[in-house]
C-alpha cells in the first residue's frame, strides 16, 4: 500500500536542488538517488522552532518566513508530510459556514494555484470545482446560506438545478435531488506535494528542515519558552509552534507546564477505485454530499470516496507515540453505510474494482473549529492544530494568520472562533475528547440550523440551582462547559425532539420564549447567570487601580460601590473583552466578563498586569451563584427581601451593594440586568444560592414571578441594540464603531491601551458602524428566520454582515445587528462611515439568498422602555453569545 | 400473503421470559447471571413444557426443559412437580423434619422453591392437593431413611426423576374418586414426556437428561470464539449405548423387536421418559387400569393399543443419566432445549449465536480485498449481507428468542431470512407439526467473575 502512496508524493529532485535541506538518514526513500548529505546536527538556538512537517507546520514556516524571521528550525518525527497530510484526500474546498473558515480556505486555494510556479515543486493543482448536493429543502437553503456569504467575498458560487448537476458530473443520479450548489474555483491538490512545496520555498528563505527529529519536551521558565528536548539535543528558542497534528495533545502536555490542546483523533476512511474503463477526467468536479455523509473527488482516473459516518471511531485516546500513522486496518463492515451512499449517489460505479479502503486518522476539536494561537499559560508557545479534516483547505490561511500573530501581535483577521484561549483545562479531559470528538465527527454533515448546541460531554459545570431548574421544565444549553437555561417548558406542553425541532424557520419554542420575555417586561423573571467569568482584584496601594486604569478604557475611578461598564481594549481600540467592573472598595474591584472570556481575559490580565506581590487577581467564577432579576416589579421583590428601599432614589442604576436577602446576608447586588430592563443581579455564595432563590420565588409569587431563560434575555437585549462581545464585538471593533464613545474617557487624566487609536477615530471618523435593523418585509410564520452571517445590502450594494439576530416580541419584528462599511463604488476602498451614510440607504438583508427590507436605526427605540427611567441610566452591556 | 417484521416479532416474542439474579449491595454472589426462556409451538396446543426456580432452603438454581408427547399432560405434570422431587431429595434432615412438623401441626410451611415463571406457564389448581400429598409421602420416607450420609446432587436427583415418575404410575394405578382428577393422572400416565434439568449451584453444574432434549454449554475460547461442550446424551436409536442399555435389559429374543425404525418397539423416539405407564406397566395393569377408568379414556384407540411384541415390560424408565461439570471462567452460558431446535441446528452454530448475542460482539472475520478483483458492487452486497446478519441481533431483548428467530429463519448462509421465517411462522396449525416441532430453550448465562473466584 505504501508503494502507491509514492506516487501521491511528486518527484523530490527538489531536495537536491535545495542544500538547506538537512536530513538524519538517508536511505528511507528508495526513489531518492542523489547522494545524501551527512546528519547535519541541530543548531543550538533558533528564535523559532516549529514542531510537525505536515501542512500546518511547513505552512507556518513558509510564512514566517515571508513575513522576514529567517532565524527558523522546523523539526518532523518522521519525514515531511508523512502523516495524516499523506493521507488527506487533497480537496481545496471553500464552502465552509464559519466566515473566518472560509477566509482562510479561500486564502489557501489562491495560495496553492501559485505555489507551483513559486517554488517549482509540481503540487497537483487542479480548478475542478465542487458540486455540494441537496436531498433535501433544508439542505438546500443551508447551501444557498453559504452561497450568499461566498459571493459578497467575491468568490464565484451559484445555486444550481439537479439538472445542471448531471451536465456537470454525468456519473450523479439525480432523482433524489433537490438542487445543489456549485463553485467552480474549488480545486484538488496532492496534499503532500503542496507540503513539500512550501517547506522548499520556506527552505530556500533559510528556515532548517530537520527530518527525524522527535522533540521530547519544551522547555519553560519563569512563563516563557526558553527551548526545546530533542532526541538529538537541545535548542534555544524564544518561540515553539506546536503543530504536531494529532500528537499536539500529547506533546502539550509532556513539558512541566501543560498546554492543554484539545483535541482527539478518529479513524477517517476512503476509498481508492481502478480507473473506469473509460478514466475520469481530471477536471471533474469533487462532489459533496452530506445527506448520504459523503465526498467524491475523481483520482488518477477512478474515484475517492471517503465520509463522515455517524458512529466514528475514535482512537490513541490513551495517547500512542508512533512515529507515523501506519496504514491501520482497513474496515469494511464499518464504511459499509457510506458505500451504499456512495452506489446510491452514482449507480453506474458498480463495476468499479477497488483498489484500497485507506484509514486515515484525522484530529477533531470539541467545537469542529482548528485551534490556533497563542497558549494562555506559556508566553512564546504558540499552537496550529485540530483541523476537522480539513486541514488542506486551512493549511495555507491558517499558517498566514498564525505568523502574523507571531511577527505582529496580532493576525489580520479576527481570530477569536479558532483562538486556542476559547478553550481551559476543563475541555482537556480525555474522556470528553473522546465522547465529543464522536459526535464532531458525524456533525461535519449534519444540518447546522440556528442555535444547535452539543449533546455530548455534557453537565460538566453546573449552577447550584441546576436540579431545581431543571424540575421546572429548564431546557439546556452549553457554553464553556456551563450548562445554561435556554427557557423553561411550561408543564404539561410538549416540545419536539431535538431532531425533529431543527428549523431554519419559526422555532418550536417562539411562544414559550414570548411569555418570558412578556414578564420581564411587565413582571419580574429570574434567570441563572452563573457561568459569567468573574474575577477579583485588589492591592495593598493603589496599584489595583493604576493598572486597570491603564488596561480598560472607561474611567474606573468612580466612588466605592458603583459599577462601570467598560472595555478592555488593544493597541487598536479593538474590544479584547466588554465587561462589568464594581469597585468593591478604593483598593478592590470586582469584574463580570462573558463566559467563554475565562482563559482569554486572564491571560489578558496576568500578562498587562504588574508582576507585583501587592497586587492580587483571583478567579472566582466558582464562588457566586449570579441570579439576574429582569423587570418591573424586581425592585418589590428585593426590597420585601431584605426590609431595605431599593427604590431609585436609595438604589440607583449601576450600583452594587452588599446587603442580606433572606436569611443570607452578604449578597452583592448590583443594579444591572445585561438587558436594558430594570432589575438586579445578585452574586451569591453558592451556599446560599438555593436559600435565595427558594426565598425569592416565594416572595416573588405575589409579583407573578417566573423563571426564564437566555433566549428571552437575547431577544431584550437585541431590540435593546446591546452588543455582546464575542458575537457583536471582536478585536477588531472599537467603542467609537458601536455608538460607545460614552463608555471610554479620552479624558480620564491617564494614559490607557488603545487611546491613541480612538483618538484617531475620533478625529477621522470610523471605517464600519454598528447599526440595529428592523426586518419590514418579513413574515414570522412563513419566512425564514435570520441567524447571523447574513450579507446587508445598502442600496443594492453589499456593506456589511449581520453579527446577531432576534425576534422582538415588543416591535414585533425581527432585529438583526451587523455592521456597515462603506465601499468605494469604484475602487472598493473603504471610506468613512457617516451618520448620514447610514441614514440616507435602503437596506435589504439577505437570508439564504432571499432579501428582505430593513430599516436601520443607530439608536434604540426608547419607547420600548415601559417604565419611565432617569436619563442617567443608559445600561449598555452584554456577555452573550450565542 | 406474508408477515411484518412487526407481527413475526410479536409472535416470535410472546412466550420469552428474561431472569436476572438480584444483586444485593452490589455484590452477586450466584455463579448465574439469569436466564432467557422462550418456546415456539408448533403442537396447538404445545406440547413441551419449561421451569426454572431457584432452591430456597439449599442454595442453587433449577432449570429444565419438557418435551411431551401423546399430549401435554405428563410434559405439565413434571413441570410442576420435578423441581420439588429434587429440591425435597437435597434438602437435609434437620429441614425435612422442620417441614414435617410445621404440617403436622398446621403451621406456615417453610418455602422451598422460588419459581421464576412466564404468565402463560400455570400449574393445575385441582391436582395441587394430590401432587402434596404425593410429595410428603417421599419426604417422610426420606425422614425414616435417614441415612445420615452427606447429600450427593447426582443421587439426589436420580432419586428425584424415579421417585416422581413412580409416584405418577402409583397416581393412575390408584384413581381418585374425583372424577376430573381420576382423568388427569390417567392422561399424565399414559403420556410422556422428556426432561433435561440442569442444577447450578456455585461451580458445580449437574445436568440430569431423560430421553431426547439436550444441554449444551458455551465456551469462549481464548481467541475469542466460540465452541459447544455437550453436557448430555440423547437417549433414542442414535445412541449406540443406550440400544445397548435398552438390549441388555431383556431377553435376547426381543432383540430384533426392540429397536425398529428407530423406535423403541418400532413406536417411541426417546429411549426414556416420565409417564408412558404403556411401556412400563404389565398388559394386565394396563387392561384393568383402562376399563376401570372414564369413558373418554376407553374411547381413546391410542390408550387401547398394547404395543406390539410388549413381553416383558419396563420398556421405559425415567431414570436419568447424570453429567457432572465444574465451572470454568471460559464457561458463558448453558443452552436447555427441546430436540425441536436441534433438529434444525449444528450445536456449535447455536454456541456461535448465543455467544456473539450475549457478548454483542460479532466474530466475523474482517474483509481485507488484498489483491483479489473485487467490484464496488460485490463489496456492498457482501457487506450488505453482513449487516443483516448483526441487524437481527439488535431486534431479540432475549438470547432464546434470538435462537428460534435463527433456528426457523436461517437460510443457507446462516443468516435470517425474513421471508423464510415470515412463512415459517404463518403455517396454518395442522401444517405447522410437519414444518418443525414444538422448540422451547433455556439459555442460562454465567457470571465468570464468580466463577473465577471460587
Amino acid at each position: 500500500a505504501a508503494g502507491m502512496f509514492l506516487r501521491l508524493l511528486s518527484d523530490i529532485q527538489w531536495r537536491a536542488a535545495h542544500p538547506r535541506w538537512r536530513r538524519t538518514t538517508s536511505s528511507q526513500r528508495s526513489t531518492s538517488t542523489t547522494a545524501e548529505p551527512h546528519p547535519v546536527s541541530l543548531p543550538a538556538q533558533a528564535q523559532v522552532v516549529i514542531c510537525g512537517g505536515g501542512i500546518m507546520g511547513t505552512s507556518v514556516a513558509y510564512h514566517l518566513s515571508k513575513m522576514g524571521w529567517k532565524d527558523i528550525v522546523l523539526l518532523e518525527q518522521g519525514r515531511l508530510a508523512a502523516g495524516t497530510t499523506r493521507f488527506c484526500a487533497g480537496i481545496v474546498s471553500t464552502a465552509r459556514p464559519v466566515s473566518i473558515d472560509l477566509k482562510m480556505a479561500h486564502y489557501s486555494n489562491k495560495l496553492y494555484q501559485q505555489l507551483e510556479q513559486e517554488t517549482g515543486v509540481q503540487t497537483g493543482y487542479t480548478k475542478t470545482g465542487s458540486i455540494s448536493l441537496a436531498q433535501t429543502q433544508d439542505r438546500l437553503i443551508s447551501l444557498k446560506r453559504i452561497a450568499s456569504s461566498l459571493n459578497v467575498m467575491g468568490v464565484p458560487c451559484e445555486i444550481i438545478s439537479p439538472k445542471k448537476v448531471v451536465q456537470l458530473h454525468p456519473l450523479i443520479n439525480i432523482h433524489d435531488l433537490v438542487g445543489a450548489m456549485y463553485v467552480p474555483e474549488d480545486a484538488l491538490v496532492s496534499s503532500a506535494n503542496v507540503s513539500l512545496a512550501l517547506a522548499t520555498a520556506a527552505s530556500r528563505n533559510g528556515v532548517q528542515i530537520h527530518e527525524r527529529t522527535s522533540v521530547s519536551h519544551v522547555t519553560v521558565q519563569k512563563g516563557r519558552v526558553t527551548g526545546v528536548e530533542t532526541d538529538r539535543g537541545r535548542i534555544q528558542c524564544e518561540y515553539f509552534v506546536n503543530c504536531a497534528g494529532q500528537w499536539a495533545y500529547e506533546l502539550g502536555h509532556s513539558g512541566e507546564e501543560p498546554v492543554h490542546i484539545p483535541l482527539h483523533a478518529c479513524e477517517h476512511f476512503y476509498l481508492l477505485t481502478h480507473p473506469l474503463e473509460k478514466p475520469l477526467l481530471s477536471s471533474l468536479p469533487t462532489v459533496f454530499d452530506p445527506d448520504g455523509r459523503i465526498y467524491i473527488r475523481n483520482w488518477q482516473g477512478g474515484i475517492l470516496s471517503g465520509g463522515f459516518e455517524k458512529n466514528p471511531k475514535p482512537l490513541f485516546t490513551e495517547g500512542r507515540n508512533q512515529l507515523e500513522i501506519q496504514n491501520l486496518q482497513e474496515d469494511w463492515d464499518h464504511f459499509g453505510p457510506l458505500l451504499s451512499a456512495l452506489l446510491r449517489r452514482m449507480p453506474g460505479l458498480e463495476t468499479l474494482q477497488i483498489m484500497q479502503l485507506v484509514n486515515c486518522p484525522e484530529s477533531f476539536t470539541p467545537d469542529m473549529r482548528c485551534i490556533m494561537g497563542e497558549s494562555p499559560t506559556v508566553r512564546g508557545y504558540f499552537v496550529l492544530a485540530g483541523m476537522n479534516s480539513a486541514g488542506i483547505s486551512y493549511g495555507g490561511g491558517a499558517g498566514k494568520y498564525l505568523a502574523e500573530w507571531m511577527v505582529n501581535g496580532y493576525p489580520s483577521e479576527n481570530v477569536w472562533p479558532l483562538d486556542l484561549k476559547r478553550f481551559g483545562t476543563l475541555q482537556s479531559s480525555r474522556t470528553f475528547l473522546r465522547h465529543r470528538v464522536m459526535e464532531v465527527m458525524p456533525l461535519m454533515c449534519d444540518l447546522k440550523v440556528p442555535r444547535w448546541d452539543f449533546q455530548t460531554g455534557r453537565q460538566l459545570r453546573t449552577s447550584p440551582l441546576y436540579d431545581r431548574l431543571d424540575a421546572q421544565g429548564a431546557r439546556w444549553m452549553e457554553k464553556h462547559g456551563f450548562e445554561r437555561v435556554k427557557y423553561f417548558v411550561p408543564p404539561g406542553k410538549d416540545l419536539l425532539d431535538l431532531d425533529h425541532s431543527k428549523t431554519f424557520y419559526k422555532p418550536d419554542w417562539f411562544d414559550i420564549v414570548g411569555s418570558e420575555v412578556k414578564c420581564c417586561k411587565e413582571a419580574v423573571c429570574v434567570i441563572d447567570m452563573s457561568s459569567f467569568t468573574k474575577f477579583e482584584i485588589s492591592s495593598t496601594g493603589d496599584q489595583a487601580l493604576e493598572s486597570l486604569q491603564y488596561l480598560f478604557s472607561n474611567d474606573l475611578d468612580v466612588p466605592v460601590g458603583h459599577v462601570v461598564h467598560t472595555g478592555m481594549l488593544n493597541e487598536k481600540g479593538g474590544y479584547e473583552n466588554d465587561c462589568s467592573i464594581a469597585r468593591l472598595s478604593k483598593r478592590s474591584f470586582f469584574m463580570i466578563s462573558p463566559t467563554d472570556q475565562q482563559v482569554h481575559c486572564w491571560a489578558w490580565l496576568k500578562k498587562r498586569l504588574p508582576d507585583d506581590s501587592s497586587l492580587t487577581m483571583e478567579d472566582v467564577t466558582w464562588k457566586y451563584t449570579a441570579l439576574n432579576l429582569i423587570g418591573p416589579r424586581a425592585v418589590d421583590v428585593l426590597s420585601e427581601l431584605s426590609y431595605a428601599p431599593m427604590t431609585a432614589e436609595h438604589f440607583p442604576s449601576l450600583f452594587c451593594k452588599e446587603m442580606s436577602v433572606g436569611y443570607a446576608n452578604g449578597i452583592r447586588v448590583m443594579s444591572i440586568t445585561h438587558t436594558g430592563e430594570p432589575g438586579f443581579v445578585l452574586y451569591i455564595p453558592i451556599e446560599y444560592a438555593l436559600h435565595v432563590y427558594n426565598e425569592v420565588m416565594n416572595m416573588g409569587q405575589k409579583y407573578g414571578i417566573r423563571n426564564a431563560g437566555y433566549y428571552a434575555l437575547r431577544s431584550l437585549r437585541i431590540e435593546k441594540f446591546f452588543a455582546f462581545w464575542g458575537q457583536d464585538l471582536d478585536a477588531f471593533t472599537t467603542p467609537m464603531e458601536c455608538g460607545r464613545e460614552f463608555q471610554v474617557k479620552l479624558e480620564k487624566g491617564m494614559q490607557f491601551l488603545g487611546q491613541e487609536a480612538l483618538l484617531e477615530q475620533k478625529q477621522n471618523g470610523v471605517y464600519k458602524r454598528f447599526t440595529m435593523f428592523i426586518l419590514e418585509d418579513h413574515d414570522t410564520d412563513m419566512d425564514l428566520w435570520p441567524w447571523w452571517g447574513e450579507p446587508i445590502f445598502r442600496n443594492g450594494r453589499y456593506v456589511g454582515k449581520t453579527t446577531s439576530s432576534a425576534y422582538s416580541y415588543t416591535l414585533e419584528r425581527h432585529v438583526c445587528l451587523g455592521f456597515v462599511h462603506h465601499f468605494d463604488e469604484k475602487t472598493g476602498e473603504e471610506l468613512v462611515v457617516t451618520t448620514d451614510f447610514i441614514n440616507q440607504g435602503e437596506y435589504e438583508i439577505d437570508i439564504a439568498g432571499q432579501r428582505f427590507q430593513a430599516k436601520a436605526k443607530l439608536y434604540p427605540f426608547s419607547s420600548l422602555f415601559t417604565q419611565r427611567r432617569r436619563k442617567d441610566e443608559v445600561e449598555l452591556s452584554g456577555y452573550q453569545r450565542e | 400473503f406474508y408477515l411484518t417484521p412487526p407481527q413475526v416479532n410479536s409472535i416470535l416474542k410472546a412466550n420469552e421470559y428474561s431472569f436476572k439474579v438480584p444483586e444485593f449491595d452490589g455484590k452477586n454472589v450466584s455463579s448465574v447471571l439469569g436466564f432467557d426462556s422462550n418456546q415456539l409451538p408448533a403442537n396447538a396446543p404445545i406440547e413441551d413444557r419449561r421451569s426454572a426456580a431457584t432452591c430456597l432452603q439449599t442454595r442453587g438454581m433449577l432449570l429444565g426443559v419438557f418435551d411431551g408427547h401423546a399430549g401435554c399432560a405428563c410434559a405439565q405434570a413434571v413441570s410442576e412437580r420435578l423441581f420439588y422431587y429434587i429440591a425435597v431429595s437435597l434438602l437435609p434432615h434437620e429441614t425435612l423434619l422442620e417441614i414435617e412438623n410445621a404440617v403436622e401441626s398446621g403451621r406456615a410451611l417453610l418455602p422451598i422453591l422460588q419459581w421464576h415463571k412466564h404468565p402463560n406457564d400455570y400449574f393445575s389448581k385441582e391436582a395441587s392437593k394430590l401432587y402434596f400429598n404425593s410429595l410428603r409421602t417421599y419426604w417422610q420416607e426420606l425422614i425414616d431413611l435417614n441415612s445420615g450420609e452427606t447429600i450427593d446432587v447426582r443421587e439426589a436427583l436420580i432419586n428425584a426423576f424415579k421417585r416422581l415418575d413412580n409416584d405418577i404410575s402409583l397416581e393412575a394405578q390408584v384413581g381418585d374418586p374425583n372424577s376430573f382428577l381420576n382423568y388427569l393422572v390417567l392422561r399424565v400416565a399414559f403420556s410422556g414426556a422428556t426432561a433435561c434439568v440442569a442444577h447450578v449451584d456455585g461451580v458445580d453444574l449437574h445436568i440430569a437428561n431423560t430421553g431426547d432434549s439436550r444441554a449444551m454449554l458455551g465456551v469462549q475460547e481464548e481467541d475469542g470464539s466460540w465452541s459447544a461442550v455437550n453436557l448430555s446424551y440423547d437417549h433414542n436409536a442414535q445412541n449406540e449405548h443406550e440400544v445397548e442399555r435398552v438390549k441388555m435389559e431383556h431377553p435376547k429374543s426381543e432383540e430384533k423387536s426392540l429397536v425398529k425404525q428407530d423406535r423403541l418397539l418400532g413406536l417411541l423416539m426417546p429411549f426414556r421418559a416420565f409417564g408412558d405407564v404403556k411401556f412400563k406397566w404389565s398388559i394386565e395393569l394396563q387392561k384393568r387400569v383402562i376399563e376401570s377408568g372414564p369413558d373418554q379414556l376407553n374411547d381413546n384407540e391410542y390408550t387401547k393399543f398394547i404395543p406390539p411384541n410388549y413381553h416383558t415390560p419396563p420398556y421405559l424408565t425415567a431414570e436419568p443419566e447424570v453429567i457432572h461439570h465444574k465451572l470454568r471462567p471460559q464457561d458463558k452460558f448453558l443452552v436447555l432445549a427441546t430436540d425441536g431446535l436441534w433438529e434444525t441446528m449444528h450445536r456449535q452454530d447455536v454456541a456461535r449465536i448465543v455467544g456473539e448475542y450475549l457478548t454483542g460482539v460479532h466474530h466475523q472475520q474482517p474483509i481485507a480485498v488484498g489483491g483479489y478483483k473485487v467490484t464496488l458492487g460485490q463489496m456492498h452486497g457482501l457487506l450488505t449481507e453482513r449487516r443483516a446478519r448483526i441487524s437481527s441481533v439488535f431486534e431479540d431483548q432475549n438470547a432464546a428468542t434470538h435462537l428460534i428467530r435463527h433456528a426457523v429463519g436461517n437460510n443457507e448462509f446462516g443468516t435470517v431470512d425474513h421471508e423464510r421465517l415470515s412463512k415459517m411462522l404463518s403455517l396454518p396449525e395442522e401444517l405447522a407439526r410437519m414444518y418443525r416441532d414444538d422448540i422451547t430453550i433455556i439459555v442460562v448465562q454465567f457470571n465468570s467473575h464468580v466463577i473465577g473466584a471460587y
